[in-house]
């Protein structure tokens, strides 16, 4: 078992991942620190965002410079797009761009929560589908909405634990338990993370991965936060797959405390 | 001719430009980005083909950094 891995691999439209951490490239200093806290996180997909070239300085640095495509796998994601229409344009150029059909939809609401707008996701989602697309859909953690995508045929149900770059942790486990009962795709924690217990709590509570960005590029020392995401993210998927004690009202000693057994 | 490239307007290009002509003359690595022309992918085989024409409206794409 490497350093990276729990016992299983992440498996996402028949593709296998080593690590179950997946981890953004935005917000960070430079590419260059980005493309250290990636080798510090161990993870093996990362999300990117599709945007126009910067023509009137074509050699400014490319992510791609810093972070090898054919190494890594890119997640192209759909941040900025708020139509369905929008957010299939955008990856058919990604696709054209990288050669890949595994994407993450995200078609967000009101820039105050960023949450996702569920009427369009879902309607993104059936055009990408049809369109031969392998969909991670980032989602609300509403259980009914989390089925409807799967139905459809979606790669991955991201449900989010918290608004986009709040780093608030998990608002509401139970739904999130509710979707990883229900869910045969993985479930991805997406957003909302905000240090090592979090992430360790999603996969506590059974999900397949934890997607995060703001929690490591915003901390004090990226690449070391990177490094406890990791274990966190092992930590969680071990203790989930261990099963946990039954939570007990009352103590219960460790040592043996019968009298007999006690020295006077 | 005049195209518009990413919403910015080009003037007096050389008629018969193709889209890999124009990515030479823009100096922008045709491995890195992708071309979508009238809301249309342009495949990168076909750059070189491609004959563009007056008022084509261009996006060039390439990746950044995102969550």
């Amino acid at each position: 078992m490497s350093p990276n891995n729990t016992i299983e691999k992440l498996i996402v439209a028949g593709r296998e991942f080593d690590s179950r951490l997946i981890i953004g490239t935005g917000k960070y200093k430079t590419y260059q620190e980005n493309a250290d806290a990636l080798v510090a996180s161990g993870a093996d997909m990362v999300t990117v965002a599709v945007r126009r070239v910067n023509l009137s300085n074509p050699d400014e640095p490319m992510l791609v410079d810093f972070i090898d495509p054919k190494k890594y796998t890119y997640l192209p994601n759909t941040a900025g797009c708020f139509t369905g229409e929008d957010a299939v344009r955008t990856l058919r150029l990604a696709r054209e761009a990288g050669g890949w059909d595994l994407v993450k939809l995200e078609v967000l609401s009101h820039p105050k929560h960023l949450y996702p707008d569920m009427e369009e996701t879902m309607r993104a989602a059936k055009l990408l589908i049809d369109d031969g697309f392998e969909v991670m859909v980032y989602c609300t953690d509403d259980p009914v909405f989390a089925r409807k995508l799967e139905d459809m045929g979606c790669a991955a149900i991201m449900p989010l634990g918290a608004p986009i770059g709040s780093g608030l942790g998990i608002q509401n486990p139970l739904n999130i338990q509710f979707i990883v009962e229900q869910t045969s795709v993985p479930v991805i924690v997406d957003a909302g993370v905000g240090t090592a217990s979090d992430a360790a709590l999603a996969m506590e509570l059974g999900c397949d991965g934890v997607l995060m960005n703001t929690a490591i590029a915003a901390a004090q020392d990226p690449i070391r936060m990177a490094v406890a995401m990791k274990h966190a993210v092992i930590a969680g998927r071990e203790a989930f797959l261990a099963g946990r004690m039954e939570r007990k009202q009352y103590a219960v000693a460790s040592s043996p405390l019968a009298k007999e057994g006690m020295i006077d | 001719m005049n195209l518009v490239v990413n919403g910015k307007d080009y003037h007096d290009l050389p008629e018969g430009m193709t889209v890999g002509a124009l990515l030479d003359h823009l100096t922008l690595p045709r491995k890195k980005i992708a071309v979508e022309r009238n809301m249309e992918i342009v495949s990168k085989s076909k750059f070189d083909d491609a004959v563009l024409c007056e008022g084509d409206r261009l996006e060039i794409i390439h990746f950044i950094g995102g969550g």
